[in-house]
């Protein structure tokens, strides 16, 4: 992004305020369905999947990772996988208890 | 000794030093908070029941809007200094810092109004991952708060002096605080919604 121009620059912040609309929304919607009583399950899985798309909207277009370097996806990578590493290998732990 | 790559890309890396550093900085930070998520899921589904909507949900609903408005008011800040408007910037980094501090004012009533009723770390496992998680984000707000003061005070000098160096900085405390914003995100409904 260094080399943006301020011309750039303005339609971008058209893009910044959609998406600071769309994460206030989400929001909102979020809370409805917390108050729907839903199960746990679908509700633990609505949840986070409205989470991961607000995630998404901020990591995008807030810390533009749209128009990025390589060198910062490889290093995302992977700290995903290690990320992974520590939220599944407890829960795999888990259910290898002996009863 | 002059710092290198404060402006221009490294040629191998492709990025100015200062942005490869804070994102590695914050792959750590998923890792720091990554484990304290893998604590939750370790400890909900170890316990016999797990108390719902037991938080004020609307008082959180309003702060997770001041903390999203904060996070457009930063990515403006660097937007009006990449647009040479100088004055923009001080007005939505001023904005940011204060919106920040807005956030710490409704998390410290919501404290307090869990001290005054007992519900302290000890009183179950529910409040004592609720304490460490968001007091720990609680901090990352302060330390934003820190460094955008610092930007839209004294340190704003450098705008003067090295106009691109300064509006590289401010991206880089951007990307931060964005990240602080994005951890609240996943603390909201994981806490406070289910």
């Amino acid at each position: 992004m260094e080399l943006t121009h301020a011309e750039d620059v303005k339609k971008h912040v058209r893009v910044y305020v959609t998406v600071f609309v769309a994460l206030l929304a989400l929001t909102i919607v979020t809370v409805t369905i917390s108050y729907l009583n839903l199960s746990v399950v679908p509700a633990i899985i609505v949840a986070l999947i409205i989470a991961s798309i607000k995630g998404s909207l901020v990591a995008s277009y807030f810390m533009h990772l749209i128009s990025e370097k390589k060198l910062i996806f490889a290093a995302l990578i992977l700290t995903v996988v290690f990320f992974l590493a520590l939220i599944f290998i407890p829960l795999l732990a888990m259910s290898d208890r002996i009863h | 000794m002059e710092i290198p790559y404060t402006i221009k890309a490294r040629p191998d890396t492709g990025l100015f030093n200062a942005k490869l550093g804070i994102w590695l900085f914050l792959a750590s930070e998923v890792m720091l908070f990554g484990a304290l998520f893998s604590s939750y899921i370790l400890l909900r589904i170890g316990s016999v029941e797990w108390p719902h909507h037991v938080l004020d949900v609307p008082l959180a609903t309003v702060n997770t809007a001041v903390l999203i408005t904060s996070s457009i008011t930063m990515v403006m800040s660097w937007a009006s200094l990449m647009m040479k408007d100088f004055k923009k910037y001080r007005l939505y980094m001023g904005a940011t810092v204060l919106l920040g501090f807005g956030f710490l004012i409704i998390k410290y009533f919501e404290y307090t109004h869990h001290f005054h009723s007992g519900e302290l770390p000890s009183h179950s496992t529910f409040f004592a991952i609720y304490f460490t998680m968001t007091g720990l984000h609680g901090l990352h707000v302060i330390g934003g708060m820190i460094v955008n003061s610092y930007f839209w005070g004294p340190g704003s000098k450098m705008w003067k002096t090295e106009p691109e160096r300064f509006t590289n900085r401010i991206e880089v405390a951007g990307l931060y605080w964005h990240f602080v914003d994005l951890v609240w995100i996943f603390l909201f409904p994981v806490l406070y919604l289910l």
